[in-house]
C-alpha cells in the first residue's frame, strides 16, 4: 500500500498531515498562514486561509507539472524573396496556432500566473510525424492549408515550422494564493467552505478535478478547468442555487451534496462528464426534522450528515442512477463534522474530545462500517506550540477579557515570533477556526452597517447561541487584537467577533465544553481524508498509544522479522551445522535406521484428453515420490483413463516436468504440465481439479516435487531468466551456463520454469539481483528477495518478504447497434449480425449480466462504464460509428454508417501475495535496468522507466542494498514516450508513442540522466514498439511484428547507421548483458496445435556474429514478456575448429529442425534480412 | 544469513551414530557383532530398531528372546522420549557413536514402559500433539483435522518424510498475527539429576505488558538454578537439539522452530562439564 496522507487542521488553524505508514500528526511546515478548511485529493490539497482567500498546495512530484506551449511559424515563397514572411492577404498570420487561425506571435505568449516558470526559451521542433527534418524544421505544402511533407518539393509554395517552449508550475508544496476572480471581476464575498473531487468523472483532460466552494453570503460557485496541466483552474463560475448554503461536500465521482443553512440538504443533479458542474438541485430534507443538517460529506457512493444535535447519518440507497438515496440510517456517536475518503473511509471529529475519529470496517458491502476509533497519535512539536500558543494566549486572554474566558480561549494563534514578518499578510484577517460556519467580522459589521436583511446565521441560531452577555469565544489574536484595540476599527472588530461568535452555528459546542488543560493537544477542527487511500484491508498503526506501539514493534522485530540479523538466530545456525559434522560427518557410511519408501498421493481430475474429439474426461492422478540415487527427490506422475473399456496410463517423469501453468478460468480450475516432448508438440497435458483448492494444493506439490528433483530452493538466483504470461503469472527459470553455449546451447524446450507468486504485466531484471516489474494498473513492483506467495505457501514460500500485491485491469464488452430507417439505431441488428451485446471480435456474446471477472481471483470492483477512450474517437455518448460491423470505427456519425458500437469497461481487482514491495506513487509502462557482469560492481545501478504518462524517468538511489531506490529524476522530452532500455554502456535508447526512436546522449555514472535527445529515423514506414539494449546490440520490435538490428554501432557513434531486418513474427525482444537475444514468438506452429506467445532463443550469437543465425523454440502459449538481462553466465569455451557458414547451419539446425515450424523465419546470414517460408 | 527453513530442515534430518551392542549376559549361540546406526533425532527407539533386534535375533535362540530395551551406561532408555532428547540427556559429552546396550531380558519394569507393538508409539505420539495444541490453541487445530491428517503427521515421522509432516505441522505452528504468539508454550525441561521426569508449567510467549519472552526468561520462572550468574562459572548446560541456544532467543521463535514432532520444545538441563 503506497503511503498517503490524512490532512486535519487544528483549532489554531495549523494544518497537519498524518501519513498512512506513519504514527505522528506532522505539522505543515510551509504555512506561514493559518487555515480554516483545507480539502485534500491525492496529488495536491485546497483550503481556506484564515484570510479568506483559497489556497492551493500542489504536491510536489519527481515528474513536474510542465505545459508545451506551440506556435507555427509560416512562409510562402515567392520569386524574388525565395521563402519569406511575406504571405498573401488570403494567407494565415505570419505566426498562428495550427489551424491558422489564431495569431500567435511568441511574444503573446504569458505565464498563467506568478506560480509558473518558463523552462528555456523557444526552440524548433524538428521531430514531424515521427521522423526528423531537416535542421531547420520546415515542412512543407502546397498552399495552406494542406499537407505537409518533410521534404521540399517543385511545387512546394508554403511551409511552416513548429516552435516549442516549456513552462513548468513551480508552487509545488507551497501554499499559493489563487486570485478570487469570477468572470466579471473580483467575487464580492469572501470564501467559507470548499470541497474538492469529481477526478472519476472524466479522464479527459488528465487529472480533472471539480472544486466547489461556498461564500459566506450562501453562494456556490465552480472552479472552471482544473486538471493536470492547470492545477489552478481557469475561474469561478457561480452556481444558481435554491437556498443559501452553508457548507458542501463533493465525492470522488458525480455526487455533490450542500446543507442549506434552513438545515435541509441539496443534492446536485446532472453531473456528466460533459457537464461536471450539473444541471439542477434536488432538496431533502433533514434526517430529524427538529434539528436541521448542518453538516454533510459524500464519497463515491455514501452520504453521511451531522445534524445540529451532532448526531451522525448515514443516506440509503444511494447509486449513481439515485444520488438522492432513499431514507436516513442514524449511526452511533456525536460528531462535529464528517470527511468521506477514498474508498469511502470515513472520518470525523467527535462532539465530545474533538479528536479524530476514523469509520471501522467500511467495506463495499457495508459502506456504514462498523464502529468509531479515535486516531491516536502524538503531534510534531507538540511541546513548542503549545507552550508558546497556550501561555501566551492565556496571558492576553486574562488581560483582555474576563477571567472566565481565558479557559475558552482556544481560538487564539499561535503568536509565534519567527513568523513575525509574515502576519503582515494576516493584517486585519481575523479568523474562525472552528469546524463550522462562521462568520468573521468584517462581513458581519458589514452587514450590520447594511442593516441588510437579519443574516441567515440567526435563523439557525438561537438554540445554539448562549446568552449575550457570555462571551463564549474569540477568533481573534489576542494579541493583535490588543495593540488594535487603542485605535478605533479594531474596537469595532471585536465587538463584532463577539456578537457573530454568538449566534455562530458550531462553534457552541465548543463553548459547552470543558476547557482543555495545558498538557492536552489543542482540538482539532477539521479533517479530510480525500488524499487518503486506505481501506479495510489497511493496517494502520494509529490507534496504539505510542509507548505500547514502541514495545509492539520491538517485539516484533525480535520474533517476526527474520532479515534482522539476531545474534541469537546465528548462534543456532552455526551450532545446527557444527552438530551436524560433529555427529554426522565421521559416520556418514553408517546405515539409515529408516529406509527411504515411496509415497503416493493420489486424486481424481479431469483430462482434456489427447485424441479427437477432444473433451474433459475423468482421470485417476497419482503422484509418486522417491528419495533418487544421490538423496534428491524424484517422482513419477500417473494419469490413469480408460480407453475403449480398457484400462491404460500415462507416465511423466517428475524430473523432466517443464513448466507447471496454472489456467484459471470462470468454468474449471485447471493446469497444464509440459514437458520438452510436450512443448515440441505444443500440447501439454490440461488437468482440472474439482475445486480450486484442490488444484492449487496438487499444483503447490507438483511444484515442490519439481523443483525439489532439479535440487531448486530458496529465491531466484541473480542470473534468473524472468518471463511473465498473458494472465499476469510469473515464472522464473535457473539458466545453466551452457544456456548460451555455441554451438550446442540447452535446448530452450528443456528449459526448466518454476512459478513466483504476485501478478505482473512485465518484468526487468539484471545480473546485480535487482528486478522490477509493472502491473497491468501500471503500479511499479520492486522484488524483495523472497519466494513463494500465491498458492505457493507453507515451506514452498519464504517466510519473510512475502507482501500482499493487488492488480487492477479493466474487463471490456461491446455493445453493438444498427441504423435502420424507422428507429434510427436500436439494438435489433441483421439476423447475419453479431451479438447485439458482445466481445471485441462480436464472436461471443457478453452481456453486462452474463460477464464475469477473468478468473475467481478478481472481483469487481465498479459498474459497468461506457469508454470514451477507445482508439478511433467516440461521440458524446461514446458511440463509434462504421458502414458495417467489421471495420475500422471512427468517433463521429456520416451519412455512411449504418451500425455503431461503444464499449463498456469495467473494472476487477486481484489481490494475493508475492515477494513485491510497491514503488510509488508514478505509475509506470515500461522499466528498464543496466544489464552487466555479474562480478562488476554498478553502484549506483542505472535504472530508467516511462511513466503510464510517457514521461522518461531515470531512479536515482538504485543500490544492491535499495533496490527500489529513492526518487524519481525526470528527463524532459518534446512528446510522450513508450519503450526505453539502457546498455551495458550507459546506452540509453527509447521509443516515442509516435513510433520514433531517440538516443540520449552523455548518459554516464557521472550524469545518470544525459544531456539530449537525438532522433533516430526508423526504418521505413514502420512504427517501432519496444526497444531492447545488451552490451552493445540494439534491437526493435516494430508495430507489424519485424525485428530490427541496429548497424553500425561503434563506440565514438553510438547512434548506428541503419536498421537491419532480422526476422518478423516478433512479439517482444529481450537482450542480455552478453548480447543474447531472445523473443515473444507471436505464433509458433507445434506437431499438435499453434501456441502464440513462444518464448524463443536466438541461436548462433556470438560477438562478431550479434545477429545470429535462427531461433529455437521454447515454452509458448499465453507468454507475454521474457527478460534475460540477468543472465550474465558467460558460456564455456569450446574450442572448434573453423567451421563454414553452411556447416554451422548444419550443425544447429540438426539439434532443432522442427519442419513443422514455420511461421518464424529464419535470418539470412547473407543480407541479414529475414526471409518469409 | 540462511532462511529459517533451513533450521526446520536441519533439525529434522538430525541423526545419531549409534553402535548397538548386545549385553554381556545374554545368551547367545555365537558372538553378536555390535551393530551400526544413524539414529533419527526426532523418531523414537522402538519405531527405528527394527533391523537392531533382526540383526541380534540372528545370533540368539528364540526362547531367550523377551521384549527388546535398551540401556546407556546403566541407564534405561525410555522409548517415549525421543532419540535426541535422551542423547542430550544422558550422551550429550560423550564420544561418538553413541554406545548402547540393548537387552531381551529382564525388563526394568519400574523405568520403562512396554511398547509391544508401533500403535502404542502412535497412541503416545498423537496425545502429545494433542496436549501441545491444548496448551497452544485451546485443541482448535488438531480438532479441526481430519483422521487422515492426523495420519498424514504420523506417517511423515514414522517414514522420515519431511515434507509430508511439515504440510501438516504447519498449521500446528500458526497463530493469529494480532497476538503474537502461541497461548502457551508446550515445553518439558528435563534434568539428569532429578527424581522429577521433567517440568512443566503455563508459559506464554509474551509478557502481559507485550514484551516477547526468551528461554532465559522461561529459565528463570521455572528452573533458575540453570542459569549461572555472572561471576560463577557454567552450572549446567541447557540444550535443545544437541546445541546450546542463547538464553534471550524468543520463546515463540524456539517453540515454532526447535519443537519435536510431537510439538513439544523438550529442553535438557544437564550439568556442565567439569574441564
Amino acid at each position: 500500500m503506497p503511503v498517503s496522507l490524512l490532512c486535519a487542521v487544528d483549532v489554531y488553524g495549523r494544518v497537519y498531515s498524518l501519513s498512512t505508514g506513519g504514527q505522528q500528526w506532522e505539522q505543515c511546515r510551509d504555512a506561514v498562514l493559518e487555515f480554516k478548511r483545507v480539502t485534500a485529493v491525492q496529488q495536491c490539497c485546497w483550503g481556506i486561509a484564515c484570510d479568506h482567500h483559497i489556497y492551493l498546495n500542489v504536491h510536489s512530484s519527481d515528474v513536474p507539472i510542465r505545459y508545451q506551449e506551440e506556435t507555427f511559424e509560416n512562409q510562402r515563397w515567392n520569386p524574388v524573396d525565395n521563402f519569406s514572411d511575406r504571405l498573401l492577404p488570403s494567407d494565415r498570420w505570419q505566426w498562428s496556432n495550427i489551424t491558422g487561425l489564431e495569431h500567435q506571435p511568441l511574444d503573446s505568449f504569458f505565464l498563467p500566473s506568478t506560480n509558473w516558470e518558463w523552462e528555456g526559451d523557444w526552440y524548433i521542433d524538428e521531430n514531424f510525424g515521427g521522423e526528423p527534418t531537416e535542421k531547420e524544421g520546415w515542412t512543407y505544402a502546397i498552399d495552406f492549408p494542406a499537407t505537409y511533407t518533410k521534404d521540399k518539393k517543385w511545387n512546394s509554395c508554403v511551409r511552416r515550422r513548429r516552435w516549442i517552449r516549456y513552462r513548468r508550475y513551480k508552487a509545488t508544496d507551497t501554499w499559493a494564493k489563487i486570485p478570487s476572480e469570477g468572470h466579471s471581476g473580483p467575487l464580492p464575498d469572501p470564501f467559507n467552505d470548499i470541497s474538492c473531487g469529481g477526478w472519476e468523472i472524466s479522464e479527459e483532460p488528465r487529472g480533472r478535478l471539480s472544486l466547489w466552494a461556498v461564500s459566506l453570503q450562501g453562494k456556490v460557485w465552480f472552479r472552471e478547468g482544473i486538471h493536470h496541466h492547470s492545477p489552478e483552474g481557469d475561474g469561478w463560475e457561480e452556481v444558481s442555487l435554491p437556498g443559501e448554503v452553508v457548507q458542501i461536500s463533493c465525492g470522488p465521482g458525480d455526487l455533490v451534496w450542500a446543507v442549506l443553512w434552513e438545515g435541509q440538504l441539496i443534492v446536485r443533479e446532472g453531473i456528466t462528464r460533459d457537464c461536471p458542474q450539473g444541471s439542477s438541485w434536488v432538496v431533502v430534507d433533514s434526517p430529524n426534522p427538529e434539528a436541521g443538517a448542518i453538516h454533510v460529506a459524500v464519497g463515491d457512493n455514501v452520504v453521511w450528515a451531522v445534524t445540529k444535535d451532532n448526531k451522525v447519518w448515514f443516506r440509503r440507497g444511494i447509486n449513481s442512477y439515485n444520488p438522492r438515496g432513499s431514507g436516513w440510517i442514524g449511526m452511533v456517536g456525536e460528531m462535529v463534522m464528517i470527511n468521506v475518503g477514498l474508498n469511502d473511509q470515513v472520518w470525523g471529529i467527535s462532539c465530545e474530545d474533538r479528536a479524530v475519529y476514523f469509520r471501522q470496517g467500511v467495506t463495499s458491502s457495508e459502506l456504514s462500517g462498523k464502529a468509531w476509533k479515535a486516531v491516536n497519535v502524538p503531534r510534531d512539536g507538540d511541546i513548542r506550540s503549545h507552550s508558546s500558543a497556550s501561555s501566551s494566549s492565556l496571558h492576553s486572554a486574562g488581560c483582555f477579557f474576563s477571567g472566565e474566558v481565558r479557559a475558552q480561549s482556544v481560538m487564539s494563534e499561535d503568536s509565534d515570533t519567527e513568523n513575525g514578518p509574515q502576519r503582515a499578510v494576516l493584517e486585519g484577517a481575523t479568523t474562525a477556526f472552528t469546524a463550522g460556519p462562521s462568520i468573521p467580522e468584517e462581513v458581519a459589521s458589514l452587514r450590520e452597517a447594511e442593516a441588510k436583511s437579519p443574516p441567515p446565521v440567526l435563523v439557525l441560531s438561537p438554540s445554539l447561541s448562549g446568552g449575550p452577555g457570555d462571551p463564549q469565544w474569540s477568533n481573534v489574536d489576542l494579541e493583535e487584537a490588543q495593540t488594535h484595540l487603542a485605535v478605533g476599527p479594531a474596537g469595532v472588530r471585536g465587538d463584532a467577533a463577539d456578537t457573530c461568535s454568538l449566534s455562530s452555528v458550531a462553534t457552541y459546542t465548543l463553548c459547552q465544553e470543558e476547557p482543555y488543560g495545558a498538557d492536552e493537544h489543542p482540538l482539532w477542527a477539521w479533517v479530510s481524508g480525500g488524499g487518503c487511500g486506505v481501506d479495510c484491508h489497511s493496517q494502520l498503526n494509529w490507534f496504539n498509544s505510542a509507548t505500547a506501539l514502541a514495545s509492539s514493534v520491538q517485539s516484533m522485530s525480535l520474533s517476526i522479522s527474520p532479515a534482522q540479523t539476531a545474534a541469537w538466530r546465528k548462534q543456532i545456525f552455526e551450532q545446527l551445522s557444527e552438530r551436524s559434522k560433529r555427529e554426522m560427518d565421521n559416520f556418514k557410511h553408517y546405515e539409515q535406521a529408516i529406509e527411504q519408501s515411496v509415497w503416493v498421493k493420489k486424486g481424481t481430475m479431469q483430462w482434456w484428453r489427447d485424441w479427437k474429439p477432444h473433451k474433459w474426461v475423468d482421470v485417476k492422478f497419482a503422484l509418486e515420490q522417491f528419495s533418487g540415487p544421490e538423496g534428491n527427490q524424484d517422482g513419477i506422475l500417473f494419469l490413469y483413463y480408460n480407453f475403449n473399456e480398457e484400462k491404460k496410463y500415462l507416465h511423466a517423469f517428475i524430473n523432466e516436468v517443464t513448466i507447471l501453468v496454472p489456467v484459471l478460468n470462470d468454468s474449471k480450475h485447471t493446469f497444464a504440465i509440459y514437458t520438452a516432448e510436450r512443448t515440441k508438440q505444443r500440447w501439454p497435458i490440461r488437468l482440472a481439479a474439482a475445486t480450486e483448492l484442490e488444484m492449487h494444493d496438487w499444483l503447490a506439490l507438483l511444484s515442490v516435487s519439481c523443483c525439489d528433483s532439479r535440487g531448486i530452493q530458496g529465491p531466484p538466483s541473480k542470473q534468473a531468466l524472468w518471463s511473465v504470461t498473458c494472465k499476469g503469472d510469473i515464472f522464473v527459470c535457473e539458466p545453466s551456463p551452457s544456456l548460451e553455449a555455441c554451438p550446442y546451447p540447452t535446448p530452450c524446450d528443456q528449459m526448466f520454469w518454476h512459478q513466483v507468486g504476485g501478478h505482473l504485466r512485465l518484468v526487468e531484471c539484471n545480473s546485480l539481483g535487482v528486478v522490477w516489474g509493472v502491473g497491468y494498473d501500471h503500479t511499479a513492483w520492486v522484488y524483495t528477495g523472497g519466494y513463494g506467495g500465491g498458492f505457493l505457501q507453507g515451506l514452498a514460500s519464504s517466510t519473510d518478504n512475502i507482501y500482499t500485491q493487488t492488480d487492477v485491469k479493466c474487463v471490456y464488452i461491446y455493445e453493438n447497434q444498427r441504423w435502420n430507417p424507422v428507429t434510427g439505431y436500436t439494438n435489433r441488428g441483421l439476423p447475419t449480425d453479431r451479438y447485439m451485446w458482445s466481445d471485441a471480435t462480436g464472436l461471443q456474446e457478453c452481456t453486462k449480466a452474463n460477464t464475469k471477472p477473468p478468473s475467481p481471483h478478481w472481483t469487481w470492483v465498479a459498474d459497468w462504464a461506457i469508454d470514451y477512450g477507445i482508439s478511433g474517437g467516440t461521440d458524446r455518448e461514446g458511440w463509434q460509428y462504421a458502414a458495417d460491423f467489421p471495420t475500422s470505427y471512427h468517433g463521429h456519425k456520416t451519412l455512411k454508417d449504418f451500425v455503431r458500437r461503444r464499449r463498456w469497461a469495467r473494472k476487477c481487482k486481484l489481490t494475493t501475495t508475492g515477494p513485491w514491495q510497491e514503488v510509488p506513487p508514478i505509475p509506470l509502462s515500461d522499466v528498464t535496468i543496466i544489464p552487466c557482469g555479474a562480478q562488476s560492481s554498478v553502484e549506483p545501478i542505472p535504472l530508467w522507466a516511462i511513466s503510464n504518462k510517457g514521461d522518461v524517468l531515470c531512479r536515482l538511489g538504485v543500490t544492491l542494498l535499495t533496490p527500489a531506490g529513492t526518487s524519481w529524476l525526470h528527463v524532459g522530452t518534446d512528446q510522450p514516450f513508450k519503450s526505453i532500455s539502457i546498455g551495458g554502456a550507459n546506452q540509453v535508447w527509447a521509443i516515442a508513442r509516435d513510433g520514433s526512436a531517440f538516443y540520449r546522449g552523455s548518459v554516464s555514472a557521472q550524469s545518470p540522466a544525459g544531456d539530449c535527445w537525438y532522433h533516430i529515423p526508423s526504418p521505413a514506414r514502420q512504427k517501432l514498439q519496444q526497444v531492447s539494449v545488451g552490451r552493445t546490440s540494439v534491437y526493435t520490435v516494430d508495430q507489424h511484428g519485424n525485428l530490427w538490428f541496429r548497424q553500425g554501432l561503434t563506440p565514438s557513434y553510438p547512434q548506428g547507421l541503419s536498421w537491419e531486418h532480422i526476422s518478423n513474427n516478433v512479439r517482444k525482444v529481450s537482450v542480455g548483458p552478453l548480447d543474447q537475444v531472445w523473443i515473444i514468438a507471436d505464433k509458433v506452429q507445434g506437431s499438435h496445435s499453434l501456441s502464440c506467445g513462444t518464448v524463443c532463443h536466438r541461436l548462433g550469437v556470438q560477438p562478431m556474429e550479434p545477429k545470429g543465425q535462427s531461433w529455437d523454440y521454447g515454452i509458448g502459449g499465453g507468454w507475454d514478456h521474457i527478460t534475460v538481462r540477468g543472465n550474465s553466465f558467460e558460456a564455456p569455451r569450446v574450442r572448434m575448429p573453423s567451421v563454414t557458414p553452411s556447416l554451422t547451419t548444419s550443425l544447429t539446425d540438426p539439434l532443432r529442425p522442427p519442419p513443422t515450424r514455420k511461421l518464424l523465419s529464419f535470418g539470412n546470414t547473407e543480407n541479414g534480412n529475414a526471409v518469409r517460408c | 544469513m540462511a532462511d529459517d527453513k533451513d533450521v526446520l530442515r536441519d533439525v529434522w534430518f538430525g541423526r545419531i551414530p549409534t553402535c548397538f551392542t548386545l549385553y554381556q549376559d545374554e545368551i547367545t549361540e555365537r558372538e553378536a557383532e555390535p551393530f551400526y546406526l544413524l539414529l533419527p533425532r526426532m523418531s523414537y527407539l522402538t519405531l527405528v530398531t527394527d533391523k537392531v533386534k533382526k540383526h541380534f535375533l540372528k545370533v540368539m535362540k528364540a526362547e531367550d528372546v523377551e521384549e527388546m530395551w535398551f540401556d546407556f551406561e546403566g541407564t534405561s532408555l525410555k522409548w517415549h522420549y525421543p532419540i535426541g532428547l535422551l542423547f542430550d540427556l544422558h550422551a550429550s559429552n560423550t564420544a561418538l557413536p553413541w554406545n548402547i546396550t540393548v537387552h531381551f531380558k529382564n525388563f526394568p519394569e519400574r523405568d520403562l514402559l512396554h511398547c509391544p507393538s508401533n500403535s502404542v508409539i502412535e497412541a503416545h505420539f498423537m496425545s502429545s500433539i494433542k496436549e501441545a495444541d491444548a496448551l497452544k490453541h485451546k485443541s482448535q487445530v488438531i480438532n479441526d483435522m481430519q483422521k487422515k491428517d492426523h495420519k498424514q503427521l504420523w506417517m511423515g515421522l514414522q517414514n522420515d518424510k519431511f515434507d509430508q509432516f511439515w504440510a501438516m505441522n504447519r498449521k500446528l505452528m500458526e497463530y493469529p498475527t494480532e497476538e503474537g504468539g502461541f497461548r502457551y508454550i508446550p515445553f518439558r525441561i528435563y534434568l539428569t539429576m532429578s527424581d522429577r521426569p521433567f517440568i512443566q508449567k503455563l508459559f506464554r510467549p509474551i509478557s502481559p505488558d507485550g514484551h516477547t519472552h526468551t528461554l532465559g526468561d522461561l529459565l528463570k520462572e521455572v528452573y533458575p538454578v540453570a542459569i549461572s550468574n555472572d561471576d560463577e562459572s557454567k552450572r549446567y548446560q541447557v540444550v535443545i537439539h544437541g546445541i546450546e541456544p542463547l538464553l534471550e532467543t524468543p520463546l515463540q521463535w524456539l517453540s515454532e522452530h526447535l519443537s519435536h514432532p510431537d510439538n513439544f520444545l523438550h529442553i535438557s538441563v544437564i550439568p556442565a562439564p567439569s574441564d
